[in-house]
């Protein structure tokens, strides 16, 4: 089915949802282009604030996508809450740190990162899930434990310190986007948004890994294994598939992702205790309000968390991040199973 | 009514019955004396500190316990409901934060803060019975999550960072309830008025029917039982084990803050109740007892070892880890499975076949 006949298809289902929604994108397109009439300057501050608003969330849930996706295709396969995804994700963080610290590459710090908390993941998955098959209440006690262990060795380790990770200097400062933010009074020449590069680079790199996803899962062999395996894994099982090989590399997968998330925050951000927690709530509210197991609904997710965190942070700094919990709420209250989570 | 209730009568020789009385195991009589004795003997940094703090640990541990074991809903919110109890207490009551507590009397303060709980609880019951299993357990820490950042965000109410500090039991009767002895005694009351009224709840219709739900409720809801009533209800009842807990938790450290209430806190609780085991009531206490002996002696013990002392965490949840892997029902199962293995016949192998 092409794009244009889903959204016919919507359209004649839910007619009024349909018109609210094109009715909310023509606006927030018109917000995006156009220059601001002074009234709504008045209302909402000024353009440039709502535009970086926009732009920072839109990034952010790019990085929430990246760990988000890792966590959600794990537990669509293996029913397998990995609650120390947020470990991976600090522990991909201060790899990539001192990778690009000591060898001053910092490309060099993804594929290191990916292999190292990769390698962490297939251990995890040999010796303590594959002990416990179907057992999910204990498997997520066991990751409970393990991110204790790992958040104290991390602690012990590298210490309370923040890290932050430089991007290259190609990727260092902002580059001019063709966002009119304003006009300049003297001369009536438009001003552009400066927008840091290193974050629509990112960005730009988590919207490419998640159509690779997409293909490799919708287009691959490989892909229709591990879907075959969400929907009944007894009976990819029993067609003779190994599936402890696609269980492990789905495992190694998703643990790599955290860690490339991990490179990715702390160029963002920083790396530091107390992270891991941050970005294993995010990445639980994403997939609960997308929906467990689908990479779509970690991508709609991501993006609306995000959002709600940034514009929150702009025009409600008081109550941000509750914000992003009342949004989990009033979705869990209507669609118990996420966005794109099926019943 | 469908249950029958087989009263079991256990009959002397001369024909006359047992009192109920002569019915309790001797172990108890044994546990409970050396309870009520403790004072006598034990220093007042072991009765305040050790017992009291397990005592109160194990009450919040105890109504996850109950939803976790009967219900089969593991709920990382309940730290957050015994912090809101706290923190309620703090708001009604008197605290060194005059602008904001109101200044209640206890008899006023306290009811209200454990019914606001309990009604606290139900709502977050709501929300979480609308999955299961491990969805919710997510969902409570997220809930979890997302009151501990209120509390941290918010000034008018809950005073933000710092808390609420000074908040001390009434004196009732002329005793300083701070005091070692009184808050031994009071931690140890509540504890076995706490314990006795679960395993009340587990042995009524209600816990009958709640355990019935665990295991099969599509069959429980086919025989006309209302499942998300009876998982809601179980919700509020662990609220009041819980918001006691809490009350109590905030008298012994005379403050509440957002750090009480956060998220290593909630996984504790987890900890705690994991550890002691999920099959009994009394397992609560027990990895309570555990958790808090390693917190405030491990220090000692890891330097020993000339490892550094901030170390505690890599120890919790390495013994977590431990049990988990080895002992699904925590050292209750440990014991069991101690039990079973010493009344195994030498001569017999595990099958019961002869050799």
């Amino acid at each position: 089915m092409t794009g244009v006949a889903i959204v016919r298809e919507y359209a004649s289902k839910h007619p009024w949802w349909a018109a609210i929604i094109g009715f909310g994108a023509i606006v927030l397109l018109w917000m995006v282009f156009a220059l601001w009439p002074a009234w709504l300057i008045d209302l909402i501050g000024k353009k440039k604030i709502f535009l970086s608003a926009l732009f920072n969330g839109i990034t952010l849930g790019g990085l929430y996508f990246l760990v988000a996706s890792g966590f959600t295709l794990i537990f669509g396969l293996m029913r397998n809450v990995n609650l120390a995804h947020g470990s991976l994700y600090l522990l991909g963080g201060y790899v990539g740190y001192f990778v690009s610290e000591w060898t001053g590459y910092w490309l060099l710090a993804f594929p290191v990162a990916f292999i190292v908390v990769g390698f962490v993941g297939a251990l995890m998955q040999i010796f303590v899930f594959r002990r416990m098959e179907g057992q999910d209440l204990r498997q997520t006690l066991v990751t409970i434990g393990l991110s204790i262990v790992f958040a104290d060795l991390m602690l012990w380790s590298f210490g309370g310190d923040f890290f932050n990770i430089s991007p290259p200097s190609w990727l260092s400062g902002p580059v001019e986007t063709f966002f009119a933010t304003g006009v300049k009074r003297s001369s009536g020449e438009l001003i552009f948004m400066k927008y840091p590069v290193v974050r629509l680079a990112i960005f730009v790199a988590s919207v490419v890994v998640g159509v690779l996803m997409w293909l490799l899962l919708n287009r691959t062999r490989v892909g229709m294994l591990i879907r075959a395996g969400v929907d009944d894994r007894d009976m990819l099982a029993a067609t003779g598939v190994r599936i402890q090989l696609v269980f492990l590399g789905v495992f190694i997968f998703g643990a790599g992702l955290a860690g490339i998330a991990g490179v990715v925050g702390g160029t963002f951000q920083s790396v530091a205790p107390g992270e891991d927690i941050r970005f294993l709530l995010a990445s639980l509210v994403v997939v609960i309000v997308g929906g467990m197991g689908s990479i779509s609904g970690a991508a709609i997710g991501a993006l609306i968390v995000g959002l709600a965190e940034q514009f929150g942070s702009v025009y409600f700094p008081t109550y941000a991040v509750v914000l992003t919990f009342l949004i989990m709420v009033l979705v869990l209250a209507f669609r118990p199973h996420g966005l794109m989570g099926s019943s | 009514m469908a249950i029958v209730e087989t009263e079991s009568k256990i009959v002397r020789l001369d024909g006359t019955r047992q009192n109920w009385l002569e019915k309790i195991p001797a172990q108890y009589w044994v546990v409970g004396i050396l309870l009520l004795i403790m004072p006598l003997f034990a220093s007042d940094f072991m009765l305040f500190q050790i017992f009291g703090w397990t005592f109160i640990l194990g009450m919040i541990a105890l109504s996850l316990m109950f939803l976790a074991g009967y219900g089969g809903m593991v709920s990382l919110a309940q730290m957050t409901i015994a912090g809101l109890a706290g923190y309620l207490v703090a708001i009604l009551g008197d605290s060194a934060i005059t602008e904001i507590s109101q200044g209640w009397p206890w008899y006023a303060a306290i009811p209200v803060a454990l019914i606001v709980t309990a009604l606290f609880a139900s709502a977050i019951g709501w929300l979480a019975v609308r999955t299961d299993g491990i969805y919710t357990i997510m969902i409570t820490l997220a809930i979890a999550a997302a009151f501990f950042y209120f509390a941290r965000q918010n000034y008018e109410v809950f005073n933000g960072f710092s808390g609420f500090n000074s908040i001390h039991p009434p004196s009732l009767f002329g005793v300083d309830w701070r005091g070692p002895k009184a808050f031994y005694y009071l931690t140890l009351f509540w504890a076995v008025a706490s314990y006795l009224f679960i395993l009340y709840i587990s042995r009524a219709p209600f816990g009958l029917a709640l355990q019935g739900v665990r295991d099969n409720s599509r069959r429980m809801s086919a025989l006309g039982y209302n499942v998300v009533a009876h998982r809601v209800a179980a919700y509020t009842l662990a609220a009041i084990p819980a918001g006691i807990g809490g009350i109590l938790l905030t008298w012994q450290s005379a403050q509440i803050s957002p750090g009480t209430v956060g998220i290593g806190p909630a996984i504790d609780v987890l900890v705690v109740a994991v550890i002691g085991g999920l099959g009994h009531p009394i397992g609560a206490f027990i990895g309570a007892l555990i958790y808090v002996l390693l917190k405030t002696f491990s220090t000692d013990a890891l330097i020993a070892l000339s490892l550094s002392g901030e170390r505690f965490r890599l120890l919790i949840g390495l013994s977590f880890l431990v049990i988990v892997f080895f002992s699904p029902d925590g050292i209750l199962g440990l014991w069991k499975k101690f039990k079973v293995w010493q009344q195994r016949n030498p001569f017999e192998q595990s099958d019961g076949r002869d050799l």
